[in-house]
């Protein structure tokens, strides 16, 4: 009898695995990964490179003396503007911490109560916070402005902070994971022992969901720290980073390097916190499947 | 028995009207009310008041300063069939939506798959390779500098000094090449939240099911991948299905962004989006907006409803 010899990768079989799609398949990474991988490549090494070779031809790619004048330029540069360029990054940092901080307090209230408690109307609100995920925000735009007007809040800070608080992504995420990672008989001993269900909540669930309330606070963090030009801000005072780095950008050719530097001071701060959280994050998504 | 007659009974359900027994849970669940009540009120506000209202003004001529009247279903008769730039923006929006929201899917889903047999380690850095475009905001803004229509453009530059072209192409200011850059750039960035959720997903499935599956006559990866890998990751898949079709509508700040203007040369990707923020937040029209705004909840809709049946077809 003729037995197929079983193939192995680093000395464990692997199945139904031919040489030729592992080769395939990596090949089809390789080129995407280039694809992906070159205009973040290309910004920064476009942020390193000192006036002259920013309108080199033919254009480099890389840099021949690689300089930080671009960054330093930055600052010199926003700092004759209008509006100081520190005063969009306070806005942006300002933003981005208080409403990741309430979209934090909210929505683990919210997903606590969805996921391990049972009253009429629960699983009413959960399918409507999940058709809400179906809709792109900018659709309620035009309500937005009329709500936000109503209620005086143009032109301030919480024309951004206060529709963000109540983001639904985050809330289907953790609510996701207490369910699955939160088992109830630990909650029901708990009251059993007499703790309050606010306390329950706060000393017995909150620890074992830390790292869906971190995927909830990169969410937020997320959406908050790109928010860029808003029609519910007109001052330009109040205006974010974002928005400086597209007027930059915007600004023609000689700005190119100031407008690469500031994308990628951009760029870093997110991928820094993902860097760091990744496998949090992936752990969240584990349950973040959706059943019909 | 006479005695256990007399035994009081708990009172349960069966002894109450619904609302009766309805009213009872609530005042016993009191706390999970006051838990709920912050979020729910501003989700209430901002996100299921704004459809109503949507709902309402469209079937009015409201402007932002005169009192609003009913004008009944003018405004969608006006749409379809008195606004040519409507028409142009639906079959534009078709087209991207119809373009990235599948490839970015099918692409999120390939590469997760294919990145899930490698070790650990390796397996992060691919992940933030792939991933990092979508976090970085408006990084995507550099692409405008690539495409650049002069010869400092760096995909010009390369053109020219190879001798391909003999002058510049103005990438963004030509209307054949305007749609497939920004859907390019759209699915640049579109490997983000279903993306780590289909990572995630791959490692919870059981692997001694892929070894059953073997037994069972399973000849590659590809029959592997239907009959095992896609029917246990099917709320992934319905996961990163809503918020595929969610981006798939929204890449309009992406055209916006890159172009520097929604009106696109000759409206080549001018989409619903860029129609409704332009009557919506320029021209004050806002009853006219918010019927753009209710086609739009109609079509996510219903895109939705689809892609539930048709991922009820996987593995068979």
């Amino acid at each position: 009898m003729k037995v197929k010899k079983l193939r192995t990768r680093r000395h464990k079989v692997v199945l139904n695995r031919s040489a030729g799609g592992d080769a395939g398949i990596t090949f089809f990474l390789v080129i995407l990964g280039v694809f992906m991988f070159l205009p973040m490549f290309y910004v920064i090494m476009h942020a390193l490179k000192p006036l002259d070779e920013l309108f080199m031809f033919p254009p480099r790619f890389l840099p021949i003396h690689p300089t930080l004048t671009n960054f330093t330029d930055l600052f010199t540069l926003l700092n004759d503007s209008w509006v100081p360029f520190s005063r969009y990054i306070f806005n942006t940092v300002f933003l981005t911490l208080c409403g990741t901080f309430g979209s934090l307090i909210l929505g683990s209230l919210a997903a606590y109560a969805l996921a391990k408690m049972k009253f009429p109307g629960r699983d009413f609100i959960f399918k409507i916070i999940v058709m809400s995920l179906m809709f792109h925000q900018t659709v309620h735009q035009v309500a937005h402005f009329i709500i936000l007007s109503a209620l005086g809040f143009i032109d301030t800070y919480l024309a951004i902070i206060v529709p963000t608080l109540a983001g639904t992504l985050g809330v289907y995420l953790m609510k996701q994971f207490f369910e699955s990672s939160v088992s109830d008989a630990v909650l029901e001993s708990a009251r059993l022992d007499g703790a309050s269900e606010f306390r329950t909540f706060l000393t017995i669930a909150m620890p074992m969901v830390k790292p869906a309330a971190l995927t909830l606070i990169i969410e937020s963090f997320k959406s908050l720290w790109n928010s860029g030009a808003s029609v519910f801000i007109h001052s330009e005072q109040l205006k974010t980073f974002t928005y400086a780095i597209g007027q930059i950008v915007s600004g023609g050719i000689a700005r190119q390097g100031a407008g690469a530097a500031s994308t990628v001071v951009m760029m870093i701060v997110p991928i820094t916190v993902f860097v760091i959280n990744q496998s949090k994050i992936i752990e969240t998504m584990g349950s973040s499947g959706m059943k019909d | 028995m006479s005695e256990k007659n007399t035994v009081k009974r708990p009172v349960s359900r069966k002894d109450m009207t619904r609302w009766q027994w309805t009213w009872k849970e609530m005042k016993k669940n009191k706390v999970a009310y006051f838990m709920i009540a912050p979020f729910l009120i501003l989700f209430l506000t901002f996100t299921v008041f704004p459809v109503i209202l949507s709902m309402v003004l469209s079937l009015t001529d409201f402007n932002m300063l005169q009192m609003p009247h009913f004008v009944g279903v003018s405004n969608y008769t006006r749409l379809f069939f008195d606004d040519e730039i409507f028409i142009i923006s639906c079959k534009n929006t078709l087209i991207f939506a119809g373009v990235t929201g599948p490839v970015s899917y099918i692409l999120s889903f390939l590469v997760a798959w294919f990145i899930n047999e490698l070790p650990p380690k390796i397996r992060a850095v691919v992940t933030l390779v792939f991933y990092a475009p979508s976090i970085s905001g408006s990084v995507y803004i550099i692409w405008k500098t690539m495409f650049s229509g002069d010869a400092h453009g760096w995909i010009n530059g390369i053109l020219l000094n190879l001798g391909i072209v003999t002058e510049p192409i103005q990438f963004l200011n030509d209307a054949s090449y305007v749609m497939p850059i920004c859907i390019l750039v759209a699915l640049w960035t579109s490997l983000g939240t279903a993306f780590l959720s289909f990572i995630a997903g791959l490692q919870t499935v059981d692997r001694s099911l892929y070894e059953a599956a073997a037994v069972d006559g399973i000849k590659n990866r590809w029959q592997e991948a239907w009959f095992v890998t896609l029917p246990m990751m099917r709320p992934q898949l319905m996961f990163g299905a809503v918020l595929a079709i969610t981006n798939s509508f929204g890449f309009g700040a992406v055209v916006t962004g890159l172009l520097g203007t929604s009106i696109s040369v000759d409206y080549a990707a001018y989409t619903i989006m860029h129609h409704l923020e332009d009557y919506g937040t320029t021209r004050y029209e806002i009853g006219y907006s918010s019927a753009i705004a209710v086609i739009l909840f109609i079509v996510m809709l219903g895109a939705n409803s689809i892609i539930k049946k048709a991922l009820s077809k996987v593995g068979q």
